[in-house]
C-alpha cells in the first residue's frame, strides 16, 4: 500500500477514537451520582486505633562477680557490670565491662624474687560487644509449687582487654543460664572465654582465659 | 569493692521489686480471638498454661520485645504474644494497636546502631557504629572504632555520609565518605614509643542487607588516608563486617 494513504488512514482513525472517547466521557460525567445510584449506604464509623500505654522493658543491666583463670597468672576473683538489649525473644547484644589482679606465674613462685608484672601491670581490665542467642528456653522448677521461667544462651563478640600495660583484641566465646526470679529481675550463671594473643612470657600464643560467674540484672 | 559492688547488687534488686505499674491504671482489652494463649515466660518456647476465652477482658501489665505479659479477670498472669492481642479491643470498642516491626521499618527507620568488627591494616578492631538517615538512602554516620594490633593501639573516631543505592532491594550495594581522627600509640614493650594523632579521611563501598524487619548486617572496604605530620601520608584498608539494628 502507498505509504502516504497509509499514514491518512491511521491518523484518521486514531482521530476518530479520540473523539468517540470525548463524546463517551460528556454523556457519562465521573462521579454522577444520579447516573449509578448508590444501592447500599455504608454505615461504618470510622474506627479508632488505640495503642496502648505498656512498659517495654527491653534493656537489661546489672552486676556479676566470679572467678577467672587468667592463663599463666594464676586464677583471680572477677567483678564487672554488664548491660543487654534484647531484639526479640532470640537474640540480644550485650556489653561487658570487668576487671580482676592477675596474680603470679609458677616461676616467679618458685624463684622467689622474680616479678615479671609491676603491681599496676597485673591490672587486668576488659570491655567486649556481643551477641547472644537464648538457644533454650525453658523453667527452673524450684520443689513441686514454684516454677521459674529460664533461658541458656550462646554468646558470640569481640572487645579488648588490657593486660600487662598493653590493649589486646579479644574473642569472645560464652554460654550462659538466665533465671527470672521475678519478671523484672533475672540471675545468672555464666562461662566463658576470652581469648586473645599474647607474647609476655616469650613466644606469642593464643590465650585462653576462662570466666565462671554469677550476676544480678534488672529488666527496664 | 566487693562490699560496693554487693550494695549496687542489692540496689539493682529494691529497685526492680518496685512494682513497675500499679495494677488499677493497668490497660485493659477484650478478647476477640476464639482464646488468648497464656505462657509461663516471655517466649515461644515456654509452655501454655492457661487460656482465656473470647469476649473476656485482660489487663495489660507489662511488655518485653514482642511479648505482653497480662492479667485475666480471674487474677491468672502469663505472657501473650503481640499478635494475638493485636486483635483484642479496648472495652470501648476501639482497636489495639501494639506497634512491632513491618517490612515498612526497613525503608522508614531513622536511626541505626551497629556492633563492627574487622582488620584494620593488620590490627583488629572493634567499632561501634551509629547512624541517622537523612533520607531513605542517605545516612549520617558516626564510628568510634578501637584498634587493636601487634605492635601498636589506637582509637579513631570518624564521621560521614553513607548512601544505598537501592535501599528497598534486600541487599544494597552503598559508598561512604566521611574523615576523623585516629590515634596510635605503640605498645609498652617497643621502644621509642611516641604517641601520635592524625587526622583521616577515608571512602568505601560495601553490601548491606536486611536480616529481618529490624536487622541489617553490612561488609564494607574502607580506603583510608592517614594525614601524618611525616613526609608521606599513610594508607589504610580496612575491611570489616557488623551488625546493625534499626528503630
Amino acid at each position: 500500500m502507498d505509504r502516504g494513504l497509509y499514514i491518512l488512514l491511521l491518523s484518521l482513525s486514531s482521530l476518530a477514537c479520540a473523539l468517540w472517547s470525548q463524546v463517551a466521557a460528556a454523556e457519562a460525567p465521573v462521579g454522577d451520582a444520579s447516573a449509578t445510584p448508590q444501592v447500599v449506604e455504608p454505615q461504618i464509623d470510622r474506627r479508632n486505633v488505640k495503642a496502648p500505654r505498656i512498659d517495654a522493658e527491653n534493656f537489661e543491666a546489672g552486676a556479676f562477680v566470679g572467678t577467672i583463670a587468667i592463663e599463666d597468672f594464676g586464677s583471680s576473683m572477677t567483678y564487672g557490670a554488664r548491660a543487654a538489649y534484647h531484639f526479640n525473644e532470640d537474640l540480644f547484644a550485650e556489653a561487658t565491662v570487668g576487671t580482676a589482679k592477675a596474680g603470679r606465674t609458677s616461676y616467679e613462685d618458685l624463684s622467689g624474687s622474680v616479678e615479671l608484672l609491676t603491681d599496676s601491670e597485673r591490672e587486668f581490665t576488659y570491655y567486649d560487644l556481643s551477641v547472644g542467642w537464648n538457644v533454650l528456653p525453658g523453667e527452673v522448677f524450684l520443689g513441686g509449687r514454684r516454677a521459674m521461667p529460664s533461658s541458656v544462651y550462646l554468646s558470640l563478640g569481640a572487645g579488648s582487654t588490657r593486660f600487662a600495660g598493653d590493649d589486646n583484641f579479644t574473642l569472645i566465646a560464652g554460654a550462659g543460664l538466665r533465671l527470672l526470679v521475678t519478671d523484672s529481675i533475672a540471675a545468672h550463671l555464666g562461662v566463658r572465654d576470652q581469648m586473645f594473643e599474647s607474647d609476655l612470657l616469650g613466644s606469642k600464643k593464643l590465650t585462653q582465659n576462662l570466666q565462671v560467674s554469677l550476676g544480678l540484672t534488672a529488666f527496664f | 569493692m566487693l562490699r560496693c559492688l554487693l550494695s549496687a547488687l542489692l540496689m539493682f534488686t529494691a529497685l526492680a521489686s518496685v512494682p513497675a505499674t500499679a495494677a488499677a491504671d493497668a490497660e485493659q482489652v477484650v478478647v476477640q480471638d476464639p482464646y488468648l494463649e497464656f505462657r509461663t515466660g516471655p517466649g515461644r518456647g515456654y509452655p501454655i498454661f492457661y487460656v482465656v476465652d473470647r469476649g473476656e477482658e485482660v489487663s495489660l501489665l507489662r511488655r518485653r520485645t514482642d511479648w505482653i505479659k497480662v492479667r485475666s479477670d480471674r487474677g491468672r498472669e502469663g505472657w501473650v504474644h503481640r499478635s494475638q492481642l493485636e486483635r483484642t479491643l479496648t472495652p470501648q470498642g476501639e482497636q489495639v494497636k501494639l506497634a512491632g516491626p513491618a517490612p515498612e521499618s526497613r525503608l522508614e527507620h531513622r536511626w541505626e546502631i551497629g556492633l563492627v568488627t574487622g582488620d584494620f591494616g593488620g590490627a583488629n578492631i572493634v567499632s561501634v557504629t551509629g547512624s541517622y538517615a537523612l533520607t531513605q538512602s542517605l545516612h549520617a554516620r558516626l564510628d568510634v572504632t578501637h584498634l587493636l594490633g601487634g605492635y601498636s593501639n589506637g582509637l579513631m573516631g570518624t564521621a560521614g555520609l553513607l548512601h544505598a543505592f537501592m535501599p528497598q532491594w534486600r541487599i544494597s550495594p552503598f559508598v561512604s565518605l566521611g574523615g576523623g581522627i585516629v590515634q596510635i600509640s605503640p605498645k609498652a614493650t617497643i621502644v621509642q614509643s611516641e604517641d601520635r594523632t592524625d587526622p583521616a579521611a577515608y571512602s568505601g563501598l560495601g553490601l548491606r542487607g536486611y536480616l529481618t524487619n529490624r536487622f541489617l548486617l553490612q561488609a564494607e572496604y574502607r580506603k583510608f588516608v592517614v594525614l601524618t605530620s611525616r613526609d608521606d601520608n599513610e594508607e589504610i584498608d580496612e575491611w570489616t563486617v557488623g551488625f546493625t539494628y534499626f528503630f
